[in-house]
């Protein structure tokens, strides 16, 4: 079992929910990309992904769009995302890392050089926004033979039959997206997701993350108590972009005030 | 050019969109349904005779259709070589080819029942032709267009606002028509239930490159018509230029299966595709992913797409539609690169004499006619389409010229 898998399962005999933190690789600036993934490790997150920079990050809202044209900016690659990984490494072997993107870049790398140099560099799974099941099975066959996880979206819109092809194809876990739109955007629906997240588990034997949408502690704590994980993301980036110098600090403060939500909604 | 005699008919894109290696549906899941929902729709009305009743309707009495092709004698005697004849979708409403694929699209969006169109603009005139079919059918517009874009074309934006558009900047990314799609494909996902995407170009994810194309043969198949009227015969080649290439999938689609017929498309070669300065993405790009499909483009070494550069706002993409990939790697298609400087050269002589002002992107087009025209023989026929008029672009030739309007 990889990282992914073992996470998940320790978490499960405790009782307790993951906290998935979503950074994007290179922002504000290459030098703080390790130390902002310690510092969430360090405030309670249990995963980390890791957004690839990319032009033109189509399915998300301005403010990860930013982040990334301000990684883009100082010239960050997906190489230099891998290299990053490898250094989170020196000091974390434990807290899974998955990659989270856009086709392009790994299709400029090759698809075969980015799985073997990915696994290499110590990351566990990849999520390629822009690779429905339909269009990526080779890319699913080379990452699964290089040991990574293949994480997919699911919407609300998305059919039994989708699901079904995900539970196939992907491995991992399952990512919710939580509203009709990009990321950033507007509040999440609860009622929704609590009625269909048991539509996907009675299709798919894995853990369900949910993410879009979640913008504080107590609606983290309002998606936990339906699902195995929370993703937040374009919450994080406005820490970091309101005060760039002190990043590490305040982001690791708003992480540990979403745990703690979580834990506490966990003992009620 | 290699396309064998005793080929299957063309048939392409398969059932999941896809011209060979090329376009597909490259979205994130939550646009997957409403893609279904649209590539469903369109299923049913395409072969419906009611829908192209109601189509043809509108683009003989609110477009003008036919457009006619004309034979440009003093252009032809200027290059003292093969004949010129241009398809004059300039003289469409609204002045360029886009409005066919607006019509379109606008009646499919009334027959899904969605209240709301949005569109992407870059230089304005697809903004333009779908503001102008929303206030035909009363539909809420809004349209997307790169703040740089919104500065450079204050006419075309003052054009949107007369026809009830409402007209959003997008101040994202380099500020242009790549940004301007991203934004348009976010408030898509944002608003599916009411709302319709009119995609300008045959780009995007399936089933998007078919349907503006199939909106936009209707070019290809009157030349067959007109030609065979005209000359007794089909031209021996069809030039067009192509951005995001619409308008040349209008004219080429229906020339597929005649192998007599060459297609050549033209690309925006900008400053001189040497100088990186240009928007050829066939020429000069790579297969990548963009904008929901596979195809060529100009990217850079870490797949990150980068600037582009043309004086035609309408070429200035750094993709292209998916089925021109296609034919070019098949090689049924041939594609040349013509710069801004060639493109002015050929904008001035069609003005001065034909009494044509054409658009700048496609005086492109008629650039490459004029200079492959000395080279053949007098009985050679070139068909060019003149896919859009240039008073749009009046204040870049002017500006060019040292003059400010």
């Amino acid at each position: 079992m990889g990282r992914i898998g073992t996470r998940f399962s320790e978490l499960a005999k405790l009782g307790r929910k993951a906290l998935i933190p979503y950074i994007t690789c290179g922002d504000p600036e290459p030098g703080m990309t390790v130390p902002l993934m310690h510092a969430l490790v360090a405030n309670g997150a249990d995963l980390i992904e890791l957004g690839v920079p990319f032009s033109d990050p189509m399915a998300d809202g301005p403010t990860i769009q930013r982040a990334s044209e301000r990684a883009l900016a100082r010239g960050v690659s997906l190489r230099d995302v891998l290299d990053l990984v490898r250094q989170f490494r020196d000091r974390d072997e434990i807290t899974p890392v998955v990659l989270m993107g856009y086709a392009n870049p790994i299709e400029a790398m090759g698809v075969e050089s980015f799985v073997q140099a990915a696994k290499a560099s110590g990351v566990d799974g990849v999520l390629v926004v822009d690779y429905p099941p339909e269009e990526c099975t080779d890319f699913v066959e080379l990452s699964r033979k290089a040991g990574l996880d293949n994480i997919f979206l699911l919407a609300p819109t998305s059919t039994p039959e989708r699901i079904d092809a995900v539970g196939r194809l992907g491995s991992g876990y399952l990512y919710y997206v939580s509203l009709r739109g990009v990321t950033g955007a507007g509040h999440i629906d609860l009622d929704e997701v609590s009625t269909r997240i048991p539509l996907i588990r009675a299709r798919v034997q894995r853990p369900v993350g949910v993410g879009f949408g979640i913008r504080d502690a107590s609606g983290a704590a309002r998606v936990a108590r339906v699902a195995d994980a929370v993703v937040i993301g374009s919450r994080i980036i406005e820490e970091i972009e309101r005060d760039p110098g002190a990043a590490c600090d305040n982001v690791g403060r708003f992480v540990a005030s979403v745990r703690a939500a979580m834990d506490a909604e966990g003992e009620r | 050019m290699h396309h064998p005699p005793t080929a299957a008919p063309y048939d392409l894109p398969d059932r999941r969109g896809h011209f060979g290696p090329y376009g597909g549906v490259f979205v994130a899941e939550t646009l997957i349904a409403a893609l279904n929902a649209l590539r469903i729709a369109y299923d049913a009305l395409r072969s419906d005779a009611e829908f192209r009743a109601e189509l043809e309707y509108e683009l003989r009495h609110y477009v003008g259709r036919p457009s006619p092709i004309y034979h440009a004698r003093r252009l032809t005697q200027h290059c003292g070589g093969a004949q010129i004849y241009l398809k004059r979708e300039d003289l469409n409403h609204t002045g360029a080819h886009k409005i066919n694929n607006c019509v379109g699209q606008a009646l499919l969006a009334r027959h899904m029942g969605k209240p709301r169109v949005i569109a992407e603009t870059g230089a304005g005139q697809h903004g333009v032709a779908t503001a102008t079919v929303a206030a035909r059918y009363g539909m809420k517009c809004v349209v997307y267009m790169g703040a740089e874009d919104v500065a450079r074309q204050a006419a075309n934006v003052y054009r949107m606002k007369l026809l009830g558009a409402e007209v959003i900047p997008v101040e994202s990314g380099s500020r242009t028509l790549k940004d301007a799609l991203n934004e348009a494909m976010r408030d898509w996902v944002t608003h599916v239930a009411d709302t319709f995407y009119i995609i300008g170009t045959v780009a995007g994810p399936h089933p998007y490159p078919m349907l503006v194309r199939d909106f936009q043969k209707v070019i290809g198949l009157e030349c067959q018509v007109q030609m065979q009227e005209l000359v007794g015969r089909q031209p021996d080649a069809v030039i067009a230029c192509v951005g995001g290439g619409s308008n040349a999938m209008g004219i080429f689609y229906p020339y597929i299966d005649e192998p007599g017929v060459r297609l050549i498309g033209v690309e925006a070669a900008g400053e001189g595709i040497a100088t990186g300065r240009h928007a050829a993405s066939l020429i000069a790009g790579h297969p990548g992913v963009l904008h929901g499909n596979r195809t060529y483009l100009l990217q850079d070494a870490n797949g990150q797409i980068i600037d582009t550069h043309s004086i035609s706002a309408g070429l200035d993409y750094p993709g292209v539609g998916p089925e021109h990939a296609w034919l070019k790697d098949s090689g049924r298609a041939e594609y040349v690169g013509v710069t801004d400087d060639e493109a002015l050269a050929a904008f001035h002589a069609a003005c001065r004499l034909e009494g044509i002002m054409p658009a700048l992107e496609s005086a492109h087009a008629l650039a490459h006619a004029l200079r492959i025209a000395p080279t053949l023989s007098a009985d050679t026929v070139l068909l060019v389409n003149l896919s859009g008029r240039g008073d749009k672009d009046m204040h870049t030739v002017a500006a060019r010229s040292g003059l400010d309007l």
